[in-house]
């Protein structure tokens, strides 16, 4: 692993680009950015390219890949085909008129002063190949055009900088067009993917997912171990007894979550939040083995990926008979559900329109998805007061709300989170306006950037978010960060290590549950985590 | 690009349209080709080329519905939604969309982010919102004023819109507001790209050209109205003739209404070949013009097809023993 | 989804928009305005001295700069004679000098003027004679 540069080297950020033509800047591929290749047999397991075809094994410092012989051929055809399919595309291609709007928007670009990872020319160095092989006049006149031929340089700087974008859309808020860079890494990605250019921390989850449900590859039984596990510490701090049904037909609701926090701390105790939640308020629910990915690290690679992975939820509601889907707490598992989900497998006429059993309250903004978000869920049950709270059990904690990018800006879920923090908590402060709600700043890991390898990059693509999040430390003694999303709950911690040591992590359910007055609970000293009430101090 | 390279290619162009409108015009025979052909083609390449862009967007469908949602999504009744910001019925996004044409609501939201003291400072900044505002809107009044010349009778709105634009009644000719404003912003876009550094790293000469030919539109106009003075009623004999598919030649326009024609031909042209295609590409943008309602309407793509989704039954093949002994039923023993 | 009606109506809308003129023109002959310079004292002048204070393509093209600068003269300086290229002297005056010829406001300055879509504002001080109860 790459040594990672001490703090005020890393805040050594100049926003100034180098003098110079950035078409002539050749590509500086440094360890401690860019993530590690996907194995091979990882790939071939999930029937992607493997690069079996290359020349040898990629290693991606080197100058030369070793591509393929008709690696140009291939990689524009793939190009062409995605031009065709997706009006994005073509339109983001088209209409960019370099106006600097988006340029200081990117949690990249603001943590690492690189001008490419300015959005505009992260979507300029696909732009350039555009206009060089597809449109006429770039082929004219070339680089007055703005435009160049795809080279293997060429190739090789779109492969580091395409992997350096998160898909949080921020951008996208401030463009006058609305253009989304997160769709143009997308199509690149799976331009790349023909060639099989995936990288290793993406690849393993996806080739996971698809055969044993989950992104950890947890076989059903350990799946379910890790679960049992939360139950016992559920036992020893809030005493009582939840026994949950699995693979269980004839439940009225499947509930997916997404895998990350059914083993890694802060995450599993969300995932006992959601125990405790769904245990209080009786409902008739079931997990999953099989379906037990909300997650879709498809959505990474490729679209068609993305469709496998996400078709299992449904299949599994089919099977087991539900009448519809709760889902858990989760970032690009709620982009992907809410913008891709329907429209791949609908109509979904064998589910039900999701009502709540408990208050008979219609979701009827999912009326054909049929799935809910478990935060509008809770929303919904707490106005209807079908919670017994006690607030104050979580009064040790100074909380403020992380707006999960794409909850936020692919699917405009602002307020039931926020609804559901200050029903449960008595200390709640925002960040800067500039940094939550649509102008909020990727935890600097989404997009299946979560690897270890790449920390550097991770530490600086985190940098603006936890930046706001000393602010408010500093401010208002903020000690809790909480927020929507699993990759969030996998990578602040890291980040805050660095950045906000005293500041801790954790789900929204978590803090629900903390204050969840459950039906012959034992005395409530302890939250969930182990700590006493009274003496906690959250570290991240 | 190399700032250097990038506005010699500019102002090269520039000059080059201006050089040969000045020869050309000047030569017995030829005026006719830039007073009249010239502005037919361009007009003609305009409007095709326009309609050829957006049909080839066109083209290709909008698969997914991936709008990006800046404001409170439709849910619980009791949660106010923002139907602006996140639209969930067609007169929301049009709402959504008459905003972002008529008054760049995305850009307005600009803020400047600067690091002092190792913190990110992020401060609102209107200017560049200003300046395109200012740009796009005294440019869509000076067209419309030059219906002036191409209709008779002048329209009552043409003339309310002239007289509204010399209100100041400064100078004769009485000077239009438009045209001072028009210059102040192009000249703040300009500088804008050549002093800001990271302005400057991603300009390309297509970035500046368009600032460049606008601008010497605008001067020359401006020369022709207060300075080199032409006859007015020739000219509007020439432009009424060509918009009434009568076209003639009338004697004694000066040559500077050549340069200037010359001139918006070649903006003309160049318009459906370059980035200024913008103005037709953001109605078509998915990222705004679709309305936030994935979940409640199925939206269809036309290309979708069925994939291979590894099957519970084979799940079940993989793990039969091990969900026995976990006690998670199993559909065959 | 294609939207290629919505696209359509888009296209047709801005096709429209544009050629707005040409609709509106279509097929028109106009003819460009001839001013009449028929007045009964510009009948009365011996052809040869029928002549403006200053060239006819001069007067075209700067007559609203020479009565602007007439005007500044006359009204602040008090300088009442106008020497044209000639060495010919004139009385700087709009109604004694321009339209004791051009009395005929009407088909005369207006005919150009509202084919130009111009709106000198000359009349809001200036009247024309017979025209008194218009302007009151």
């Amino acid at each position: 692993m790459a040594k990672l540069p001490k703090y005020y080297e890393l805040l050594n950020i100049d926003y100034r680009p180098p003098k110079g033509n950035w078409m002539d800047t050749p590509v500086d591929i440094r360890p401690g950015i860019y993530c590690y290749p996907a194995r091979p047999e990882v790939l071939k397991k999930a029937s992607m390219n493997d690069r079996s075809d290359w020349k040898k094994y990629w290693v991606v410092e080197d100058e030369d890949w070793g591509l393929p012989d008709d690696w140009k051929e291939r990689l524009l055809n793939k190009m062409r085909d995605m031009l065709s399919k997706y009006r994005t595309f073509k339109v983001y291609m088209d209409i960019c008129v370099r106006c600097g709007a988006c340029a200081d928007k990117c949690h990249y670009f603001l943590g690492s002063g690189d001008p490419f990872n300015m959005p505009v020319l992260r979507a300029e160095l696909l732009r350039s190949v555009y206009r060089g092989e597809f449109t006429t006049t770039g082929k004219i006149l070339g680089r007055i055009a703005g435009a160049r031929k795809l080279t293997k340089d060429v190739l090789r700087q779109i492969w580091y900088y395409m992997f350096q974008c998160s898909q949080c859309r921020r951008c996208s808020v401030f463009c006058p067009y609305g253009i989304d860079t997160a769709e143009i890494t997308i199509m690149a990605r799976e331009i790349m993917n023909e060639l099989g250019m995936n990288i290793a921390w993406i690849q393993e989850s996806v080739t996971k997912c698809l055969f044993t449900g989950n992104h950890l590859g947890l076989q059903p039984q350990t799946y379910k171990e890790c679960i049992d596990c939360m139950l016992a510490d559920i036992e020893e701090y809030v005493g009582i007894t939840i026994d949950p049904s699995w693979n269980r037909k004839g439940a009225e609701i499947l509930f997916v979550v997404p895998s990350g926090d059914v083993f890694a701390d802060p995450g599993i105790f969300t995932l006992a939040g959601y125990l405790m939640l769904l245990e209080h308020i009786g409902l008739d629910y079931t997990w999953s083995t099989y379906a037990s990915e909300g997650g879709d690290f498809g959505f990474f690679t490729a679209n068609e990926v993305a469709k496998r992975m996400n078709g299992k939820i449904y299949r599994e509601a089919k099977r087991l008979g539900v009448k519809w889907i709760l889902g858990g707490e989760c970032g690009h598992m709620w982009r992907v559900l809410n913008q891709y989900m329907t429209t791949w497998h609908g109509p979904i006429d064998f589910l039900e329109e999701p009502v709540s059993p408990i208050t008979g309250t219609k979701f009827e903004n999912a009326k054909a998805h049929k799935m809910v978000h478990i935060s509008e869920f809770t929303a919904d049950l707490i106005k209807h007061g079908k919670l017994k709270l006690d607030p104050s059990r979580n009064d040790r904690l100074r909380v403020t709300y992380h707006d999960s990018c794409n909850p936020s800006r692919g699917m405009g879920l602002y307020e039931e989170p926020r609804y559901i923090i200050k029903s449960v908590c008595n200390h709640f402060f925002e960040m800067p306006r500039n940094t939550i709600r649509e102008q909020t700043f990727c935890c600097g890991s989404g997009s299946g950037l979560n690897a270890s390898e790449n920390m550097e990059l991770r530490l600086r693509g985190g940098f603006p978010r936890q930046n706001a999040l000393r602010y408010v430390r500093d401010k208002y003694g903020v000690n809790m960060l909480a927020c929507i999303c699993a990759i969030d709950r996998a990578a602040f911690p890291t980040a805050q290590q660095y950045w906000n040591p005293d500041v801790g992590v954790c789900g929204i359910t978590e803090l629900v549950a903390n204050a969840l007055i459950m039906e012959g609970e034992g005395p409530r000293t302890h939250n969930l985590r182990g700590f006493e009430i009274a003496t906690w101090e959250p570290r991240p | 690009m190399d700032v250097k390279v990038s506005l010699g290619i500019a102002l090269g162009a520039v000059l080059a349209i201006i050089l040969i409108a000045f020869f050309g015009a000047q030569v017995p025979g030829l005026q006719p080709i830039f007073g009249i052909f010239l502005p037919y083609a361009a007009f003609v390449i305009f409007i095709g080329g326009f309609i050829y862009r957006v049909v080839q967007w066109g083209r290709s469908p909008v698969p997914f519905r991936i709008p990006t949602t800046c404001g409170q999504q439709k849910t619980l009744p009791w949660i106010k939604q923002n139907k602006l910001e996140c639209p969930s019925s067609t007169l929301g996004v049009i709402g959504r969309m008459f905003f972002e044409v008529f008054f760049f609501r995305s850009l307005f939201k600009h803020t400047k982010a600067e690091m002092a003291d190792g913190n990110i400072i992020y401060s609102p900044s209107k200017w560049i919102w200003a300046g395109a505002l200012l740009f796009h809107y005294s440019f869509l009044i000076i067209v419309i004023r030059h219906l002036r010349l191409f209709m008779v009778p002048i329209p009552g709105f043409v003339k309310g819109l002239d007289t509204l634009d010399g209100i100041l009644q400064v100078g004769v000719p009485g000077l239009y507001l438009t045209d001072v404003l028009l210059l102040v912003a192009l000249a703040y876009l300009f500088i804008r790209r050549l002093a800001v550094p990271k302005m400057r790293y991603i300009s390309l000469p297509a970035d500046y050209f368009p600032l460049v030919l606008i601008f010497c539109i605008g001067a020359t106009g401006i020369l022709m109205r207060y300075f080199i003075r032409v006859d007015i009623v020739s000219v509007k004999q020439l432009t009424v003739g060509l918009a009434s598919l009568h076209p003639v030649m009338p004697k004694g326009i000066g040559v500077i209404f050549f340069i200037h024609v010359a001139l918006v031909s070649s903006l003309f042209i160049y318009f459906p070949f370059s980035k200024l295609m913008h103005a037709g590409g953001v109605f078509l943008s998915p990222g705004r013009n679709l309305a936030n309602t994935n979940r409640e309407k199925m939206h269809v793509n036309p290309w979708n097809y069925p994939v291979d989704i590894h099957s519970y039954e084979d799940y079940e093949n993989d793990f039969r023993e091990k969900m026995k002994a976990a006690g998670i039923p199993v559909e065959r023993e | 989804m294609y939207d290629a009606g919505k696209i359509i109506i888009g296209l047709v809308i801005f096709v429209v928009f544009l050629t707005f003129a040409f609709w509106m023109d279509a097929g028109k002959a106009v003819p460009p305005p001839k001013p009449k310079l028929n007045t009964p004292v510009i009948m009365k002048m011996p052809k040869a001295e029928r002549k403006c204070v200053e060239s006819k393509e001069f007067m075209r093209t700067e007559h609203m700069q020479l009565l602007d600068t007439w005007r500044n003269e006359a009204l602040r300086e008090g300088n009442t004679e106008y020497i044209n290229t000639n060495g010919k002297m004139y009385i700087v005056s709009l109604q004694n000098t321009c339209m004791k010829c051009h009395s005929n406001k009407k088909d005369f300055c207006d005919k150009c003027h509202d084919y130009a879509g111009v709106k000198p504002y000359c009349w809001r001080c200036h009247f024309v004679k017979g025209q008194m109860k218009n302007w009151e």
